[in-house]
């Protein structure tokens, strides 16, 4: 395995092994979901249609998302570690991949039970939407990752990184719900694919930029 | 916010600043500082609080960039071993945990062994399954210098070095400072322990 | 002086901002006046489309700056070289004015032609919402952090993110009105007859050197700020 995978390997065990010893981002980002997914249920009159339904899980995602990517750096802010990792001789980027490993981790767990919860609650899935939640987990987690570095610097963190977030995750919810209910998902989930290659390589390459001087 | 440089020797040079300055906003912390540290120095950098005793340590370990000037460090980042004010370790990880992680980034051959043998030096050995966030501020101190010294740095960064240690920990500093042949450079408002071993000075105002 | 210079190295402003507002006054009212009574009247639409003449002039120079402003965050993180920060910053502020514009006067142009002052299936103002929340969030970041390395770093990172955001989210806007968003109205240009395209260009080159001139205005203005400021902390 080459030096970089090792690096990537060794810091996303980190964040996993973080998270599976304090427990206090996964299940917060469960019991939001069920809850968002609970208050859609009272926010959509009666005989709302299945595609807006389904937009609304999207919704859930973007913002269960967003309280896990609150939490990303949160253990290296609050002790200061992010110096350390930083003065090693690994590639900056392999930092950013690592959590970006980690939050997708967690994404993908929270969806486990998101989804099922959607599928009782609303009406069944279907794999494209599947297909659209695995692919957009991707570039959210990536951008994610990178926006929450951005903002750990700045004085206004938790109001900053849903600001900065926000504009560039739309793309992500209209390849999503597309995929979810267009009659031809196949652009949609191509498109979604297209961003997470973009996006992750544009993350990959300035990560270094975000926590150096 | 001069510097002052007493050494006595230039041979090659492991850290050379011209007129470095540092800004932070407004507040100019570093000023026109101009020296040289010389390969297997050993520098105290005194001065009173606010001094800028720990920015100039950051800058250079390659945490800060200068604002103006120029700053060389000649040795590559996994040479340089940092010790700031935060122990940089993760509370919730072991102080095996910890170390094995940094053994991993700073690619150590024989990992385990060695990061062993720091925790012995250091006596951590005996807590080396504890989470971190159970030491007290020595112990993370203790910690925070094995992994400052885990990967045999050739250029030491260390900024208040003692604090926080009881007499145990710091005679395991000593002994741990003594047998390095690599550069020092060592920030502390106390030179007194240190002054034997040192042979350069640099007083910031 | 060596702390004045390294916000003062640039592009000569002594000249540049007369030149440009000449430039800039002198073809827009040529381009205005080709487009209101020279260039023909659009089968269509008839008058209204005259709106065409500045809304998409101002859309273009909004692109051109954040483009102008993406380069100078890249020249920032390639070189570290701290005068790209400010020059950056200030094409970014352009661009986001202009993107103001662009959504007033394409709102404007929407209620003219179809009694809306908002329609979801006009791509080019979509794009623009988009466009215009995270270039807002831009300064939001900038606001919220302190100044210096990280700041001038996390703000080149964030634009560059914003010009690959373009053709992203064009796609995106495009592929959405084919399914979510029905575009009912659209203001496809035919191609355009050749006084049009004349009196068009030349609205485009007018744009363009207005924002050119503000631009340069507005970075002088900045950079005597923090020549201003670097001057009074060297004395205190």
């Amino acid at each position: 395995m080459s030096a970089y995978a090792a690096d990537v390997a060794a810091l996303a065990r980190k964040d996993l092994l973080l998270e599976f010893r304090s427990r206090d981002t996964l299940p917060a980002m469960l019991l939001f979901v069920v809850s968002a997914l609970t208050v859609f249920h009272f926010a959509l009159p009666g005989g709302s249609s299945e595609r807006a339904e389904t937009g609304l899980l999207w919704i859930a995602i973007v913002f269960t998302a967003l309280l896990g990517l609150a939490r990303a750096f949160a253990a290296e802010r609050e002790q200061g570690v992010l110096d350390g990792l930083v003065l090693a001789p690994s590639d900056r980027s392999a930092i950013w991949l690592g959590k970006t490993i980690g939050v997708t981790v967690f994404l993908v767990l929270a969806e486990l039970v998101a989804l099922p919860a959607f599928a009782l609650f609303f009406h069944p899935l279907s794999w494209e939407l599947v297909a659209a939640v695995a692919l957009a987990d991707l570039g959210i987690a990536a951008i994610g990752t990178l926006l929450a570095a951005m903002a750990a610097a700045s004085r206004a963190r938790e109001l900053l990184l849903p600001l900065l977030f926000l504009p560039l995750v739309i793309p992500v919810v209209i390849g999503g719900v597309g995929a979810s209910v267009a009659a031809e998902p196949g652009s949609f989930l191509a498109f979604l694919g297209l961003y997470d290659a973009v996006f992750a390589i544009l993350c990959w390459a300035s990560f270094e930029y975000v926590v150096t001087e | 916010m001069l510097g002052v440089l007493q050494a006595p020797d230039y041979t090659r040079a492991v850290i050379r600043a011209r007129k470095l300055s540092k800004r932070f906003g407004d507040k100019r912390v570093l000023e026109g500082l101009n020296l040289e540290v010389p390969r297997g120095g050993f520098v105290l950098v005194t001065g009173p609080n606010g001094s800028g005793k720990t920015t100039f340590l950051r800058l250079c370990a390659g945490l800060y960039a200068p604002t103006n000037g120029e700053l060389e460090v000649d040795a590559p980042r996994g040479s340089i071993g940092f010790l700031g004010h935060e122990p940089l370790v993760y509370r919730e990880l072991t102080a095996l945990e910890n170390l094995d992680l940094y053994g991993r980034l700073y690619r150590i051959p024989e990992r385990r062994e060695r990061c062993g043998a720091m925790l012995e030096r250091f006596g951590l050995w005996d807590v080396r399954n504890e989470r971190a966030a159970t030491f007290s501020r020595g112990m993370l101190q203790r910690l925070a210098l094995c992994r400052t010294f885990l990967h045999e740095p050739n250029l030491l960064l260390l900024d208040e070095p003692f604090d926080g240690l009881d007499a145990d920990g710091e005679k395991r500093l000593h002994l741990k400072l003594a047998e390095h042949g690599s550069t020092v450079l060592v920030a502390t408002h106390d030179p007194k322990p240190l002054s034997v071993r040192a042979t350069a000075r640099l007083a910031l105002t | 002086m060596w702390l004045l210079s390294e916000h003062s190295r640039g592009p000569s402003l002594r000249f540049g901002p007369p030149l440009l507002a000449a430039a800039a006054t002198g073809l827009l009212v040529v381009g205005f006046g080709l487009a209101f009574y020279w260039a023909p009247e659009d089968a269509d639409q008839g008058f209204s489309q005259k709106i065409f003449y500045l809304h998409v002039p101002i859309a273009l120079t909004a692109y051109a700056c954040f483009g102008w402003g993406a380069w100078k965050a890249l020249r920032l993180l390639w070189t570290g070289e701290r005068r790209y920060d400010l020059e950056s910053y200030t094409a970014i502020h352009m661009g986001v004015i202009f993107g103001l514009l662009t959504l007033i006067t394409g709102s404007i142009w929407a209620k003219v032609s179809w009694g809306v002052w908002w329609s979801w299936g006009e791509r080019q103002l979509v794009l623009f919402l988009i466009l215009f929340l995270f270039y807002s969030s831009y300064f939001m970041l900038r606001f919220s952090t302190e100044p210096g390395p990280r700041r001038e770093r996390n703000s080149a990172v964030y634009a560059l993110f914003g010009v690959v955001l373009i053709p992203v989210s064009f796609l995106a806007v495009r592929i959405a009105g084919t399914i979510l968003h029905p575009t009912i109205f659209t203001h496809e240009g035919a191609d355009l007859p050749g006084e049009m395209l004349a009196a068009f260009c030349v609205c485009l080159a007018g744009m363009l050197s207005l924002a050119g001139a503000l631009y340069l205005v507005e970075l002088s203005g900045k950079r005597i700020d923090a020549s201003l400021r670097e001057l009074k902390e060297l004395l205190a």
